[in-house]
């Protein structure tokens, strides 16, 4: 882990390395370590299956490579009911990575999250609804939970947005607090449908806990699709967030329109929170810890933060649901707010300047 | 004569109701070194505001380069003119070399990103204002002086025809208020950079500046060279206070 407290007295002029060889160094041991989470979290569970069967099983499906002495309950776990769930923990992942850097930027506040305009509340609410309603309804596997959730976390942040619309600069301070207030309205609709729910009352527990459970390749589809429809143009836009590090004002005087990079940036990131938060649930940390690390690593830069952000929080997930499926399924949310508080924790003291607001 | 790089033609504006810029005309010449000066509440961030775009006049007309503010894109802008703040605040810990980068935004490639040449010239920049010593430190961690001649150095690899500062020096000791105003009137000489500035101390803007523009609720109330628009009637009359104070 790298600190970025060298002693003033260091004159080397501008450095190269700094800015050049370490983000290339993380992002291939994270790629690296990408692969890593995929062969193990394919491998792992109740069920082992070696590296090499999971490669021929790979192999065998995805190029025709003849499949030499695996059985096909292997190939049926590895390829209907692993695969699947590693693919869609890493999407789910790297969409709240990216989303949670969006916001951190977009919001100048280092405590902001993927869910900090009321889309976690938005999506709350809707899964629950969606328990509650008697109907069973499935297009491409997707059920009324994940559409519920999906348009709830949507119409949340839209509300949010109108709501605390003043048009002008230094609108942030107010979408935050809207955020805030319209976050506690829903929770007080959430815990309603809880209390009325009795035995629903588990799923609905289910899901603000998050699970990859249910994956399937279709949903993984679904998911990778909006994902990285929201998440590619973010990408895009590494310019506008690293203007905006010195104020809305400053960033007009660096040729940003912040009021339409704004407007963009918190669609595209509420995209990517809905999609991720519609197939998994609310899985916290991930969006708030993985942006800082990376920064801790890289410095503010959005251009290497985004990219990396993506990268680690793919790993982190496949990882957490890992250990989540070995200790027996518990919530996989569970296993990031165990691995991230600490985590959390520890750099913040290790960092001299701290996080100020 | 040259065509003016900056030119406001009747130029009113204020926020809601209330009206800070009274019919304002001011036309400024490429390379030309201007102090803005007047009381609190003149009207001087207001006209700053006005001439980068960011507030919208309710009468009266603003040209940068020949062409309407209006009509420019912030990019546009941002490529012709840098703007030095007071102060800055940053969310997250940034190095003093990644903070002065982002002077070259406006030049970027939003796809690309920055090429060896932005890297040249935010090395130029860190040279020139000897931000050198302050290399790899948080700039959260800097003194509020330091942090201004970080958003000098900033402005300075923005590489704009026109700097606009407010207040370049309110936060430096003497020795960097000297340092600063050289670097702006060595700027102006050396690349014809025209430089306007917000300026309360008015022995250094009368020092550095050849032309001094007088404000005083909302309207321009003298413009020249610093003896005839900073006379001693008129420092006694527009800031209330005795000339021998401020000039002696």
């Amino acid at each position: 882990m790298a600190t970025r407290t060298e002693p003033a007295a260091a004159t080397v002029p501008v450095r190269a390395t700094r800015t050049l060889s370490r983000p290339v160094a993380l992002g291939v041991v994270g790629l690296f370590a990408l692969v890593v989470a995929l062969v193990a979290g394919v491998g792992l569970g109740s069920v082992a299956v070696s590296p090499a069967d999971t490669l021929g099983v790979l192999g065998h499906r995805l190029f025709g490579l003849p499949a030499a002495g695996v059985s096909p309950a292997v190939d049926a776990i590895v390829w209907d009911l692993r695969l699947p769930r590693v693919l869609t923990a890493m999407v789910v992942g790297l969409g709240l990575a990216v989303a949670g850097t969006t916001f951190q930027g977009l919001l100048r506040n280092p405590l902001a999250d993927p869910y900090v305009l009321g889309t976690a509340s938005g999506a709350a609410l809707g899964a629950a609804i969606a328990v509650l309603i008697p109907i069973r309804v499935a297009i491409l596997e997707f059920g009324l939970l994940n559409a519920l959730a999906f348009g709830g976390a949507l119409a949340a942040i839209a509300a949010v947005y109108r709501l605390a619309r003043t048009g002008g600069l230094g609108a942030m301070t107010n979408l935050l607090l809207t955020g805030y207030a319209l976050g506690s309205l829903l929770a007080a609709g959430l815990a309603l449908a809880m209390y009325l729910s009795g035995s629903a009352l588990r799923q609905i527990f289910g899901y603000l806990l998050g699970s990859f459970g249910d994956a399937s390749w279709a949903r993984l589809g679904g998911a990778l699709v909006l994902v990285l429809a929201g998440s590619a143009p973010i990408l895009l836009r590494a310019r506008s967030l690293n203007a905006l590090l010195l104020g809305e004002e400053a960033a007009e005087h660096l040729g940003i329109d912040v009021r339409r990079e704004r407007r963009t940036l918190l669609a595209l990131g509420s995209l990517v929170t809905a999609a991720s938060v519609a197939v998994s649930g609310l899985i916290g940390f991930v969006g708030l810890v993985v942006p800082h690390v990376v920064r801790l690593a890289v410095g503010p830069n959005a251009r290497l933060v985004l990219p990396l952000a993506a990268v680690y929080g793919a790993v982190l997930m496949a990882v957490a649901d890992l250990v989540a499926r070995l200790l027996g399924e518990i919530p996989v949310g569970v296993v990031t707010a165990v691995i991230g508080a600490p985590f959390f924790l520890f750099l913040l003291r290790r960092t001299r300047s701290g996080y100020e607001l | 004569m040259t065509d003016p790089i900056v030119d406001l033609r009747g130029v009113r504006a204020g926020y809601g109701s209330r009206r800070v810029l009274d019919a304002v005309d001011l036309s400024i010449a490429p390379g030309e070194r201007i102090a803005l000066v007047g009381p609190n509440g003149a009207g001087k961030s207001t006209l700053l505001r006005v001439l980068t775009g960011l507030l919208r006049p309710t009468d009266g007309e603003v040209r940068l380069d020949g062409r309407p503010v209006a009509e420019r894109s912030r990019e546009s802008i941002a490529r012709l003119v840098a703007v030095v703040p007071q102060v800055a605040s940053l969310p997250f810990a940034a190095r003093v070399e990644e903070v002065v980068a982002l002077g070259r935004l406006p030049w970027e490639d939003p796809l690309r990103g920055p090429r060896p040449g932005d890297r040249a010239a935010v090395a130029a920049a860190i040279e020139r204002v000897g931000l050198g010593r302050l290399l790899g430190r948080d700039a959260r961690e800097l003194s509020l002086g330091e942090r201004q001649l970080v958003l000098l150095a900033l402005a300075v690899a923005q590489s704009t025809r026109v700097v606009v500062l407010d207040e370049p020096t309110v936060h430096l000791d003497i020795r960097h208020q000297v340092d600063a105003m050289e670097l702006l009137a060595g700027l102006n000489r050396r690349e014809g950079t025209t430089v306007l500035a917000v300026m309360h101390d008015l022995r250094l803007a009368a020092r550095f500046f050849p032309r001094i523009v007088v404000f005083a609720d909302g309207r321009l109330v003298a413009d020249g060279p610093p003896e005839v628009a900073l006379s001693p009637e008129r420092i006694r009359h527009v800031f209330e206070v005795d000339p021998e104070l401020v000039l002696a």
